[in-house]
């Protein structure tokens, strides 16, 4: 058998390929059930704004019209516990749950959280989006809670 | 001879990696996906029409009997919150694919023609901040699978000509309810 000094390094260059997908590529899949990318306080602080509002229903009717709005087909939604699901579809696919409770007496509560095709989206700017459609809709200030 | 044989090599493993790393790296939502636009206020005319009642219970019957109808089974309702989803299975067979792939296939490119279609429906009655007066607003989307089972296509259906029709088969549908029939 003829030596061949290239041999080896392609044997090294496969070894590394490998080695890469693993690193990027092919994480555990099932540890994707219970995995953020953001810290939960830094994730509910982007999600989350208050509304100086009690009328809860009416913040979830204004809530599903701005989604509307955006595009979204809604899916479901509960009255008892203050949410409601829809999806958008333009090529891509994004899906959204807001829930919407009161907070202290005087205030109401609008989270939402939303996925883009099989990503969760934790970035904050989205969400800034989200609520300043849903300030125009709902005539009121959207405040950050702290 | 060694010396373009390695600079393939090369080649091949950059490409390699680069796309290693772009699976690594989620997609970025595009920037207008929740923002207002031209479009909105547009799009919502489009969909939305005013109805002389007040009674909410009543339209969401006439929506349902509507949908039925129209052959969509309902998936999802809260009537405490004024809405109903529906969906059904069709045909996704049209012409228009059917020429493109065989004019594709006569150059000798495979195109998956189009098979299924899921379509949705989902309507939500919003009673008007003042008057007597109930708005229905209406949204359709479809997904469509390949032969092959692969999806081809996620899309909202924006045509007028869809919305105009709905509204026009929901005032009959609110006649008949209104009349028990």
């Amino acid at each position: 058998m003829q030596f061949n000094p290239y041999r080896r390094q392609r044997i090294l260059f496969l070894f590394l390929v490998v080695f890469s997908s693993m690193l990027f590529g092919c994480q555990n899949a099932k540890k994707q059930l219970l995995a953020t990318g953001e810290s939960q306080v830094k994730l509910r602080q982007i999600q989350t704004r208050v509304f100086d509002t009690t009328d809860r229903k009416q913040t979830l009717r204004t809530v599903i019209s701005t989604m509307q709005d955006l595009g979204f087909v809604i899916d479901k939604a509960d009255e008892t516990l203050g949410s409601v699901s829809g999806t958008k579809l333009d090529g891509y696919s994004i899906r959204l749950t807001a829930t919407v409770r009161p907070r202290g007496k005087t205030q109401t509560l609008v989270r939402a959280n939303a996925q883009y095709g099989m990503y969760a989206v934790e970035k904050a700017e989205p969400y800034q989006n989200f609520f300043t459609s849903l300030e125009k809709a709902m005539f009121l200030t959207a405040h950050s809670v702290d | 001879m060694i010396k373009g044989a390695t600079k393939r090599k090369t080649f091949g493993v950059i490409t390699t990696i680069v796309f290693l790393f772009s699976i690594g790296c989620a997609p970025k939502i595009p920037p207008e996906a929740l923002v207002w636009n031209q479009e909105t206020l547009k799009d919502r005319q489009l969909q939305t029409r005013r109805f002389d009642t007040n009674d909410e219970e009543l339209v969401l019957q006439a929506v349902a009997g509507l949908l039925q109808d129209l052959g969509f089974n309902l998936d999802e309702s809260e009537t405490k919150l004024g809405i109903i989803v529906a969906s059904k299975e069709r045909d996704a067979q049209d012409g228009e694919n059917l020429a493109k792939g065989l004019l594709l296939a006569l150059i000798g490119v495979e195109m998956p023609l189009d098979y299924k279609q899921k379509l949705r429906a989902s309507v939500v009655t919003f009673p008007a901040s003042e008057g007597d007066f109930m708005n229905v607003r209406v949204t359709f989307q479809r997904i469509v699978w390949s032969v092959r089972g692969k999806e081809t296509k996620r899309e909202g259906l924006d045509d007028p000509e869809f919305y105009k029709e709905f509204f026009e088969k929901l005032s009959k549908s609110m006649f008949l309810e209104a009349h028990a029939i």
